[in-house]
């Protein structure tokens, strides 16, 4: 049998965004084939910890988040085939200190503003949600629309549809690069030979940056470690989503039972970058440290594993999802700045639409393009 | 990473009479699980691991590992060693929270 090495589209990276576009691209009957470095979902689709989160975004980018919660999120399990855990209770957002609650104003202030249901609350209230905090908590914020849900089934069931559609996988390929023909994209050369696509949709995370560098395009994208602890299962306790205005950590508890608890050092920015997801000594502690403060009825609780990601920060924490108008055939997203999986099955929308229209219509992404980025003078 | 090209299955799935046993003690995943999530797509030990929990549990994979990945091998048509190990996690033994935040030599002071 023939290799196959063209597709109407190539699509570079298989994370949720090209695992969930490949799936929509197949639905409307384009050939598509997904080029992966390493396995399905390895990077920030399977580290994270699962928010499904309208409160607290950029109004630039909430149009995606409200998007997915209304419509999409709530029948994904059903759609996908594979149960992707998905609990629509909550997200609240704790404050300890004044300097917190002014913070989580600010949230509310500009969540509301945009037509978001966010409330601030005080500590009774937060503890009547979920009475396992601790007394120490002044106020908090409150979205009730928000939610998670499982980032590795989510991400593994768009590969599984994708897959079921005739979509074609190749993992273990990394791309060098993007090759135009008569100016227009249409080869991504890879360390296993070059594969040819009618277009490009490049979805690789951080990696895109250096892929989109070889056809002239830069963003102001690096990467920036985050880390993850996942405790023993316990007894169901809460479904809704924890945040912290102080930003020790956040995360919920899983169906499964264990707690899946983020967080960093404070080093983050500035710890040696490497291709293993390296988890650092002093960032596990740091977060218990965190939770400690704000639940400390976790105390006994064993943390089995811990892990960490790389989010793909934007200068600006938003994605840029477009088409480059310079390398027509060109399409980008990454830049997810640490929040892309909530917005994922939205973001897999407009991209259909941008790669076979032209133009995102169901969901405004107009301020999110590659070409927003300006000097300071 | 080795190559791997991945396309739907066009024959149906096979059900096998030990397909009951259970493979991961601490998650009660079983073999046939195992072999419907390699069926499914999940080629690797990490992406069986992400989709049905298979050494995610206590252990951490300790026992269970090595049993996912002859049965991973045995339905890719491949060698164990080409299938890899699930990525090892600190810590090695579970660490109560509380534990580790007593952990300070190298924190800030105020």
């Amino acid at each position: 049998m023939i290799e196959k090495r063209t597709a109407d589209v190539i699509i570079i990276g298989g994370g949720i965004m090209g695992c969930s576009t490949a799936y929509r691209l197949a639905k409307l009957g384009l050939d598509v084939i997904v080029l992966e470095k390493k396995e399905i979902g390895n990077g920030g689709s399977c580290r994270n910890a699962g928010g499904v989160r309208q409160s607290a975004r950029d109004p630039k980018e909430l149009q995606l988040a409200m998007y997915a919660v209304a419509n999409i999120w709530p029948t994904l399990s059903e759609e996908l085939g594979v149960n992707v855990e998905y609990h629509q209770k909550g997200n609240i957002r704790l404050g300890l200190t004044e300097k917190d609650v002014k913070i989580l104003e600010n949230h509310t202030a500009k969540s509301t503003k945009v037509g978001l249901d966010v409330k601030m609350i005080s500590g009774d209230e937060a503890r009547e949600i979920c009475p396992y905090m601790s007394d120490e908590i002044i106020a908090a914020s409150w979205c009730p629309t928000d939610g998670h849900a499982n980032p590795l089934k989510t991400t593994l069931g768009f590969y599984k549809r994708a897959l079921d559609l005739g979509v074609t996988f190749i993992s273990g390929v990394e791309v060098l690069g993007i090759k135009k023909i008569k100016g227009e994209a249409r080869i991504v050369e890879t360390d296993d030979g070059d594969y040819e696509g009618g277009q490009i949709l490049l979805c690789a995370g951080y990696d895109s940056r250096r892929i989109a560098n070889t056809v002239g395009i830069d963003a102001p994208v690096e990467r920036q470690v985050n880390e993850v602890l996942v405790t023993e299962a316990m007894p169901h306790m809460f479904d809704i989503m924890l945040g912290v205005a102080g930003g020790e950590f956040y995360g919920h508890q899983s169906e499964h039972g264990s707690f899946v608890l983020g967080g960093n050092s404070g080093l983050q920015a500035f710890t040696s970058n490497t291709d293993h997801f390296m988890t650092n000594s002093l960032t596990a502690p740091c977060i218990s440290r965190g939770i400690m403060k704000y639940f400390p009825c976790l105390k006994n609780v064993k943390v089995v594993r811990t892990w960490a990601g790389y989010y793909d920060q934007c200068i600006d924490v938003l994605p840029i999802i477009d088409n480059i108008k310079e390398v027509p055939g060109l399409t980008v997203a990454f830049g997810f700045s640490g929040h892309g999986f909530g917005i994922s099955p939205a973001v897999s929308i407009a991209l259909s639409e941008l790669m076979t229209t032209g133009k995102s219509t169901t969901i405004d992404i107009s301020q999110l393009g590659y070409d927003r980025f300006k000097s300071k003078g | 990473m080795a190559k791997i090209i991945r396309t739907a299955h066009t024959e149906p799935f096979v059900e096998k009479p030990d397909d009951d046993m259970i493979i991961c003690r601490c998650e009660e995943i079983t073999k046939g699980e195992i072999r419907r999530a390699v069926y499914d797509g999940m080629s690797t030990m990490n992406e069986v691991k992400r989709y049905l929990r298979s050494g995610m549990g206590l252990c951490q994979g300790q026992t269970c590992q090595r049993l996912v990945q002859n049965i991973i091998a045995a339905e890719m048509k491949m060698k164990p060693t080409e299938v890899g190990m699930i990525q090892g996690r600190s810590p090695v033994r579970p660490v109560e929270i509380g534990i580790f935040s007593n952990n300070k030599t190298d924190v800030k002071e105020e």
